[in-house]
């Protein structure tokens, strides 16, 4: 079956739904309870999904629309809802979602918590309120994470005294790859703002007792001296501007915003390091001198096994951007580039950093379904396939083996402790990318080697 | 840390047994409220959940992505032929048809899907914006079966319009159309559909085969690999059984009004439940003794076989507490039986979608003390769980984590498992889990029980 032409089905889709991204990233706003303004369903299902990949539990309000409110409009139970999540979370900060169903009958959020504010003015200690529009009929998931993280900006940058600090918008990354960053900028001495970090929130230790709100996550004090820091960071390659949280605090405030793609493979990682030495004014600690020679040094030790291996790869877009650099300098081919998303940008940013993509036979594709990939495979029959653990059934299917990376990779142990970022996430990347090749090899060997 | 509090509104869904007293009914059967955090889907999840298994069918979902995306294979429903239900099928819908309808996407999808993969028949259902934006899908759907040929059937499953019962309604609602149009030519007079049970992890053929043994016809399952043909001459059955009342009562109900056929409600979960579920399927028939002296003889050699492996569960179990929230309250009261006979008492019992009735049968079994809860939450049920020192929760994929962190055990009696835990043998994988999850020695280092912070 061709699927090259127009077609109307999604199988098997390759994204998710703008509220899940939302929710993720009001999860790492301190003290913040995320909540959907929608059917009971939308919270539960986003529950269900992100804690089969974090083993966590994450607690989602809905505002539980019925046949009424579908009708006469969701006023009366956002409201109920803010004050029942008021008082059983006491948060600080509710982060407000929107879903297809309340974008569909055009309730007027803002107007609504201006309300609520107003009403409960002499009530209990008003959480601050931040509300995303995340319609689910439009883009994907990782629209939903960048709506909730500008509109946090928007609803709590304040100017005041400027501060030493620097701005990161490190995209929808692990819990690991978030506490790597945060260790990086605390060796560097550098202040950080880290807008979101789920990475206690979405991996965190045992609890004595109920923890309405698990600890972690970025104060909202913080967030508001985002206005006043030193510069911001953005990782990411398909951000438009008018959802760039750096573009909007550039615009509004300032702040100088260095935009790039995410930090794997040598290369970007250099980049990323080199930015942090120019705004510290100093060299990078000899620690990360050390993870880049260990790099360096692994890149040599296994360059025979991957070079020219064919992979498809898919995921959204900004981390399918990065990861095509990094395969590029270690001699893989992604043959095809693909992604859920569909920002129009996915292909020219590839071409930007591989020329000769068409000479390499490298295709990108974007607004894929898996049954669209799986067609490719069988035409490309790649060596690899990466990307999250929905690419299991046609990896299956197909004998070809899937690396597992990003989000969500709910039938392996530990997504949520990966690394991808910097030297240290590249050479986790490619040590696993190694071993999947040996072990594929050896596998298929009748005479079972045990030096590979 | 201050106390936790049930919020107001919610109060009358919670009551302690008390000894002695009259107590005030809970309250069930409601929406649940807002900002509560409730663990229910919505009406889409209802029908989701019971159509799932049937297996050469296609299930397409109308509305934009993230309906299709997260019930993606989301199931334990194996099948033993097609697997058509493990694909994910969505009309994706995207701004320009929510402002200028859906129905032709949702034809030209129908029209490829069944192009591809030839199912027996195609299960549309509504997502919460179709409601909103008025496609008449009944039409589409007609327009598609006269065009293919195979029954096309629309799911009134709007998220929004009620709770995830009515999503069970709408399904059975779709069902009802199937049955009564297929060929009830050779059913024997002693014959079953089974309903309810959805091949979890193959529960359904273990169900099957006992039944089979016994002497008895297995007309359809409904739906656990499920198939349309099947579903299609279920009215030439001459009983219903009927498990997950919560789901299949309805539909056993329509069944009895339009073709006479009785049901009762049993449940596979436990020894005694188990075991009675096969014996009033034999007393059904009593014209035939055959069937009994059978089932008597399938007993005795299942318990014969269990109890003697049960009795290590039962040593190292022995007075350990449990904390049961699940979908519905059927399964409730089976787990505390079955809990029970593995020397465990149940310290909190809570379900998604319980009735009056339910609840009071639930009042009954109970031991003194025991929470009930209807339409519970995270903060509800970890406060209940502290208060009274479960050593064990039993819930689903949601529940999960909040035992885990609690350091309390957990056993997954939901629709994702990949074990059978119905039938003789999965009472003892049940047994086998519970004492694998409770006994371990990590919880040593939970705080509650002495670990470092």
């Amino acid at each position: 079956m061709k699927h090259e032409h127009a077609k109307s089905v999604t199988q098997n889709a390759c994204k998710l739904c703008n509220p899940l991204g939302a929710c993720l990233a009001f999860r790492g706003i301190e003290q913040c309870v995320p909540f959907l303004h929608g059917s009971q369903g939308c919270a539960t299902y986003i529950r269900r999904y992100l804690i089969s990949h974090y083993k966590e539990p994450i607690d989602i309000a809905s505002s539980n629309f019925n046949e009424e409110t579908a009708v006469f409009g969701g006023s009366h139970n956002l409201k109920v809802g803010l004050k029942n999540v008021s008082q059983q979370y006491k948060p600080q900060v509710i982060g407000i979602a929107t879903t297809c169903l309340s974008e569909t009958i055009g309730d007027d959020v803002p107007r609504i918590l201006r309300e609520y504010q107003k009403e409960f003015k002499n009530g209990t200690p008003m959480p601050l309120l931040i509300h995303a529009s995340t319609p689910s009929y439009q883009g994907s998931h990782i629209d939903g994470f960048h709506a909730a993280v500008h509109a946090a900006i928007k609803t709590l940058a304040t100017k005041g005294q400027k501060q030493e600090q620097i701005n990161l918008f490190p995209n929808m990354v692990s819990p690991a790859d978030l506490r790597h960053l945060k260790e990086i900028f605390a060796d560097f001495e550098i202040p950080l703002m880290m807008l979101p970090d789920y990475s206690q929130t979405m991996d965190g230790g045992p609890w004595a007792e109920y923890h309405r709100i698990p600890p972690g996550g970025t104060p909202a004090t913080a967030i508001a001296d985002s206005a006043n820091s030193r510069a911001s960071i953005e990782f990411g390659s398909t951000i438009e501007a008018n959802k760039s949280a750096a573009h909007y605090l550039d615009v509004m405030f300032g702040i100088p915003a260095y935009r790039m793609a995410l930090p794997i493979g040598i290369k970007a990682s250099d980049r990323f390091f080199s930015l942090l030495e120019t705004l510290s004014e100093k060299g990078r600690p000899e620690k990360y001198d050390d993870e880049r020679r260990r790099l360096v040094d692994a890149y040599a030790d296994g360059h025979k096994y991957v070079f020219e291996k064919k992979v498809i790869l898919y995921g959204e877009e900004d981390l399918v951007v990065a990861i095509t650099a990094f395969l590029r300098e270690i001699g893989m081919i992604p043959v095809l580039c693909a992604s859920g998303g569909k920002s129009g940008m996915l292909k020219e940013r590839i071409a930007e950093i591989v020329p000769d993509m068409e000479e390499l036979g490298i295709k990108v594709r974007d607004g894929v379904d898996f049954v669209d990939i799986e067609d490719e495979a069988k035409v490309l029959h790649p060596d690899l396939l990466m990307g999250n653990s929905k690419g299991f059934t046609m990896s299956r299917k197909n004998e070809i083996p899937l690396l597992r990376l990003g989000f969500p990779i709910h039938d392996r142990f530990g997504g949520q402790r990966m690394h991808h970022l910097g030297y240290r996430g590249t050479l986790e990347l490619f040590d696993r990318i190694v071993n999947m090749i040996i072990e594929t090899r050896q596998n298929a060997s009748p005479i079972g080697y045990t030096y590979m | 840390m201050d106390s936790i509090g049930i919020l107001e509104a919610r109060q009358k869904q919670v009551i302690e047994k008390k000894a002695g007293e009259s107590q005030p009914e809970i309250a069930c059967d409601t929406t649940s409220l807002s900002g509560s955090v409730s663990q229910r889907a919505c009406v889409f999840c209802g029908s989701r959940v019971v159509l799932y298994p049937v297996a050469d069918a296609i299930h397409l979902v109308h509305g934009p992505i993230g309906c299709a995306a997260y019930t993606w294979d989301i199931r334990g429903a194996v099948s033993s032929g097609p697997e058509l239900h493990r694909l994910s099928f969505s009309t994706d819908l995207h701004e320009m048809e929510v402002i200028y309808g859906g129905e032709k996407k949702l034809y030209s999808s129908l029209k490829e899907l069944i192009a591809q993969y030839q199912p027996k028949a195609a299960f549309i259902y509504s997502t919460c914006i179709v409601g909103l934006i008025g496609d008449d899908i009944d039409a589409v759907c007609k327009k598609v079966e006269k065009e293919t040929g195979i029954p096309v059937l629309p799911v009134h499953s709007e998220g929004f319009k009620g709770t995830k019962k009515d999503g069970y309604k709408a399904a059975c609602f779709s069902l009802m159309k199937l049955i009564g149009t297929g060929s009830t030519e050779g059913i024997s007079k002693y014959s079953i559909n089974i309903l309810g049970e959805f091949n979890l992890a193959g529960e359904a053929w273990m169900i099957r085969q006992y039944y089979e043994n016994m002497g008895v016809e297995v007309v359809a399952t409904l739906t656990g690999d499920g198939r349309i043909d099947a579903i299609r001459r279920a009215h030439g059955a001459s009983l219903n059984v009927v498990q997950c009342s919560g789901s299949m009562t309805w539909l056993a109900k329509e069944m009895e009004a339009k073709y006479g056929i009785p049901f009762i409600r049993v449940s596979y979960f436990g020894i005694e439940d188990m075991s009675k579920s096969l014996y009033d399927v034999a007393r059904h028939f009593e014209d035939r003794p055959e069937i009994m002296e059978a089932t008597k003889k399938i007993v005795s050699d299942e318990v014969t076989k269990l109890y003697p492996s049960l009795q290590k569960f039962k040593k190292a179990l022995q007075g350990k507490k449990a904390a049961i929230y699940v979908g519905g309250a059927f399964k409730t009261f089976s787990l505390i039986k079955a809990l029970r006979s593995i020397g465990m008492s149940v310290v909190l019992a809570g379900s998604q979608t319980g009735n009056k009735d339910d609840y009071n049968r639930l009042k009954e079994m109970c031991d003194e003390g025991t929470i009930i809860v209807d339409d519970s939450n995270p903060v509800e049920l970890s406060k209940f769980i502290l208060e009274k020192e479960a050593d064990l929760l039993i819930g689903g994929v949601k529940e999960r984590p909040i035992a885990f962190k609690l350091g309390v055990a957990f056993c997954d009696h939901n629709h994702e498992r990949k074990i059978p835990l119905a039938g003789f043998e999965g009472m003892y994988n049940f047994a086998l889990e519970v004492y694998q999850s409770v006994m371990s020695p990590v919880w040593q280092f939970a705080p509650r029980k002495g670990g470092a912070l």
